[in-house]
């Protein structure tokens, strides 16, 4: 049977009995993590939409502040070249650090239970902790949204907000979208944190762990691949 | 059943394996940045090309590894790279329609 | 096993005490009780819509008329085709997906059942919020298509399109959530032995849609996210003089616009599909092809989308490329319709009303999909383009097609989901009525059409060669109305008067004939393991299926060990008697439903500044919807 073969991605790895307990399933597979990649399937269309939309108009905003190019006004004001290009390197490489520690969080949820080795380090302990990754994870993400915060004031009080220019519109619109997305993805580690510390995440949990670190990594490459559009192609 | 041999040869990585990612990914990410800061490599013809090959190796590594689709069922792939070469394909057309790309 | 047989024909026999009353309905995760509810709610929003198109007609009836104002009649056509693309035609064609892929692929229900519950109320509530508005003649006015910047504040000032901004996101969270729920459910819990290329057509054209959805719902999504920002929040997305693009509207609609052609329309070839090879006694000639040219349909419905826009001036490079590949998914769809063709070839045909509408869909829609091919080429659009043949075209592949399939559907699966047949003389008066109706009314338009007469216009003079065939389409329009209310009456009454029907009363082949009807709530009392793609006839009538593939040279070896060969299943008890999980109803998903609605709905009030009562609308419903998911997730399903 198939579906015994795949019993590892599906929550049933945590004993020969567990299939009994599930409904019967046509490829073995649980449902959730068919939908959330289908979920993820279509999200691809949203973002490639939204990211059309940004490359579409770009360079064709009538008045600044641009993002790569210096801008003058009818009275003479200028406006630096909006975008900052270390203060978003920095949250993404935040952003990528957490999709590192998502992965680990899993790792941490599935390893629950094995014996460590005899003499094993800080970080073989390390690696156990669910908890911990799990909100580093969250942490990370939160930071992300902090930076992404800084971000959106410092270009309004630099005279950049949703109504200047279609600049303004697709960059806010399409970085918006994403930050929702980390937003929803924080409030969702957060519960998956507190089910941790009530009753604790294990082997047999894998599975919403595994759809929440899906989710939460595609989110991490739709910004792999903003970061590259909009910040550093000029 | 989850240690049977069938799963030992799908076996994911482990803690090791996901740390060298993570540092693949930051180094590519900092010879990004790196070149942004260089006008004569942002002048080259060669710059957007080379940023977004870059950007497809960051976004391939992190779907293969840390989202396990290499290691998962074909499925998985299948109801991942459809919806996504629809939507590179829209992307390509829409910059094409909008006279953004020419062929 | 020791209960007593009932009586296929006792409709209400098997149903539990609990089940039924107003409540059973608004609580209801059952897929069938949904797929029933989906039917009733998107065969009113049919009667709405076809009373607009018969006041449509009425106006154009003859040169000049005044039966409206034009403010009303871009109300009226506005209404008209919002309402039958995504109110009735979508919604019908998810009654089936509701009823029928459990049933036809041996599940008990769908992969998640209460997210089923919530899709429907959701495209309840977002049916009613976009349509109320034309009883005060607020209703949205800008066509179904909603071009910006014709529908930015500055072209159209009044509420009118933000009723239809807010309503279709709303029905798209709706066919979304139902899409991911259906691709689950295909995939994931098709009975043992059930491989794809086995699955019933209806199913398999069904998951090509619910791929369609997923991917053409998104870019819709994005457009109107920025009309409504547009429109709200002062952005400049469609703002001409902040230096936008009149045509990124256009394109977004349209990435959207031309796979929901495919969304309306492959569901009722996957119904007729189904009919076709019951009526002829025959396996549907050339099923792996079927299947492909479904799949080619819907990939390359996404690569065609800019030919609804060769008027626009895209230039001969992309002219070229999307009239070659409107061109090209003509192919795969002239296969099915050579396959029907060849399923009927020496077949004992039937010609039951069923099959009548069957027939009617591959004579209609190879007319409107001809006329089609004839506007794929650039310089003919030109001509034809926002003229009356385009929407001649349009209503041979929509009501030639999706509608004749749809009723095709209906009078064949009404026995099985009511117990009983539909009256069979008012069924052919039924499609007489409406096959001559439906071609006296949209027939002429093609010469109207290429007489000149422009789409969209409220009064025009005479003396241009129109008035004789718009008044041919006008008394269309009523003959289409009798046949309606025939249909409307025979639908009703046949529920209480019809002819009972057994489990089987077609002589039909795939798995939801073999169950009672109307279905247990359970469905199957035992799962079967399926051999073939007609295992009901490998049961009944092996010689009819020996060119077929079966894994197993005895047709009846079972590998599965919860599975039980291919039987009939003529008891009736509950779900509680044989000890089969059944998820417990719940009001969760309406009132969530609710809480989303009544959250966009806060939107409207800012039109006239009333930011505070904005914010409470919204946060309310905000409030309503996170406490009804949390509820929700937070309570087992069975």
């Amino acid at each position: 049977m198939a579906s015994h073969a795949h019993a590892a991605t599906t929550g049933h790895a945590d004993g020969h009995d567990a299939h009994e307990h599930h409904h019967y399933t046509t490829t073995g597979l649980d449902h959730r993590k068919i939908a959330i990649w289908a979920f993820i399937g279509s999200e691809c269309m949203l973002f490639a939409s939204l990211i059309s939309t940004y490359l579409i108009y770009k360079g064709k905003s009538l008045v600044g502040p641009f993002p790569h190019t210096e801008y003058v006004n009818e009275a003479g004001k200028v406006f630096k070249p909006i975008l900052d290009i270390p203060v978003t390197s920095a949250s993404t490489f935040v952003l990528l650090m957490s999709s590192l520690a998502m992965v680990l969080a899993l790792q941490a949820v599935q390893l629950k239970g094995t014996p460590l080795a005899a003499g094993a380090g800080w970080w073989q302990r390390a690696e156990r902790s669910s908890q911990l990754w799990l909100g580093m994870t969250a942490l990370l993400g939160a930071t992300f949204l902090g930076f992404q915060a800084y971000e959106f004031t410092s270009f309004v009080h630099e005279g950049l907000t949703i109504k200047t220019n279609l600049f303004g519109s697709t960059f806010f619109t399409l970085t918006g979208f994403h930050g929702a997305h980390v937003t929803v993805g924080v409030l969702w580690l957060m519960m998956l944190l507190w089910i941790d510390r009530t009753r604790g995440l294990g082997p047999k949990d894998e599975l919403i762990v595994d759809i929440c670190a899906l989710y939460w990594h595609f989110v991490d490459v739709v910004w792999i691949a903003i970061f590259t559009l909009i910040y550093l192609i000029q | 059943m989850s240690h049977d041999t069938k799963h030992a040869e799908h076996a994911h990585p482990t803690g090791a394996t996901y740390l060298k990612i993570g540092l693949i990914l930051t180094i590519i990410t900092a010879v990004e940045v790196w070149a942004y800061y260089i006008p004569a490599l942002v002048a080259s013809p060669l710059f957007n090309p080379a940023l977004i090959i870059m950007s497809a190796a960051k976004f391939a590594i992190v779907v293969l590894f840390y989202m396990h689709l290499k290691y998962d069922h074909k499925l998985f792939k299948a109801l991942f790279t459809g919806p996504l070469i629809i939507a590179m394909g829209t992307i390509t057309a829409l910059l094409f329609l909008f006279g953004k790309v020419k062929l | 096993m020791a209960t007593i047989a009932q009586p296929s024909h006792a409709t209400h026999v098997g149903a539990s005490a609990e089940q039924t009353g107003i409540w059973s309905w608004i609580t209801t995760v059952d897929h069938k009780r949904i797929g029933t509810l989906y039917l009733w709610t998107a065969l009113f929003f049919f009667l709405v819509g076809g009373l607009e198109a018969v006041m449509i007609r009425t106006q154009l009836m003859r040169p000049n008329m005044g039966f409206v104002s034009a403010d009303t009649y871009n109300q009226l056509f506005t209404m008209h085709g919002t309402t039958m693309v995504f109110l009735a035609v979508m919604p019908l064609s998810a009654a089936f997906f509701n009823y029928l892929i459990p049933l036809q692929i041996g599940a008990r229900d769908v992969a998640f059942p209460r997210l089923n519950a919530f899709s429907y109320w959701v495209y309840l509530f977002g049916g009613i919020f976009i349509t109320l508005p034309i009883l005060f003649q607020v209703a949205p006015d800008g066509g179904w298509f909603g071009y910006a910047p014709l529908t930015s504040n500055q072209f159209a000032p009044g509420p009118n399109i933000d009723f239809w901004v807010i309503g279709l996101q709303i029905l798209g969270v709706s066919s979304l959530a139902a899409a991911f729920n259906f691709i689950t459910t295909i995939i994931n819990m098709r009975a043992p032995g059930m491989s794809l290329m086995r699955m019933p057509m209806f199913t398999w054209m069904s998951f090509v849609v619910q791929f369609l959805l997923i991917l053409a719902f998104p870019p819709i999504t994005v457009a109107l996210f920025f009309l409504l920002m547009d429109r709200f929040f002062g952005t400049t997305f469609y703002a001409i003089a902040a230096g936008a693009d009149p045509l990124l509207w256009q394109h977004l609609f349209w990435v959207f616009g031309h796979p929901e052609v495919y969304i309306l329309i492959l569901p009722a070839f996957g119904l007729v599909s189904e009919v076709l090879p019951t009526f002829s006694k025959k396996p549907l000639f050339g099923y792996n092809v079927m299947v492909y040219s479904g799949i080619m349909i819907g990939f390359l419905g996404f690569g065609v989308w800019a030919h609804h826009m060769f008027a626009v001036g895209m230039g001969p490079v992309a002219d070229s490329i999307f009239s070659l590949m409107t061109m090209l998914i003509a192919v795969p769809t002239g296969v099915k319709i050579f396959n029907w063709i060849a399923t009927m070839w020496a077949g004992e045909v039937r010609f039951t009303v069923p099959m009548k509408f069957a027939i009617a869909l591959i004579g209609m829609f190879t007319i409107g999909g001809i006329s089609g091919v004839m506007h794929s080429s650039p310089p003919a659009d030109l001509q034809q383009t926002d003229t009356y043949f385009i929407v001649a075209h349009f209503h041979y592949v929509l009501f030639g097609g999706s509608i004749m399939g749809i009723f095709a559907g209906i009078y064949f699966y009404y026995p099985k989901m009511t117990g009983r047949f539909m009256n069979d003389g008012l069924g052919n008066l039924h499609f007489w009525l409406n096959f001559i109706g439906m071609n006296l009314t949209f027939f002429p338009m093609h010469f109207s059409g290429l007489y000149g007469m422009p789409r969209r216009i409220y009064q025009y003079d005479s003396g241009q060669g129109w008035d004789l065939f718009n008044m041919m389409s006008t008394y269309g329009t009523y003959l289409l109305v009798v046949a309606t209310a025939v249909f409307v009456w025979n639908f009703i009454r046949s529920r209480s008067t019809g002819a009972i029907a057994g489990n089987d009363p077609w002589g039909a082949a795939t798995l939801e004939w073999s169950i009672p009807s109307p279905p247990p709530e359970y469905n199957f009392a035992q799962i079967p393991e399926v051999t073939s793609r007609y295992p009901l006839w490998d049961l009944k009538d092996p010689k009819k299926t020996a060119g077929i593939d079966h894994s197993h040279a005895d047709a009846m070896t079972i590998t599965d060990a919860h599975a039980v060969p291919v039987h009939e299943e003529t008891e009736r008890h509950t779900a509680k008697e044989l000890g089969i999980p059944m998820p417990f109803s719940t009001a969760k998903p309406l009132f969530t439903a609710f809480g989303m609605c009544t959250m966009f709905s806060g939107l409207l009030f800012l039109r006239n500044d009333m930011f505070a009562v904005a914010m409470t609308v919204t946060l309310t419903g905000a409030a309503m919807l996170i406490g009804g998911l949390i509820s929700w997730f937070t309570a087992p399903l069975e």
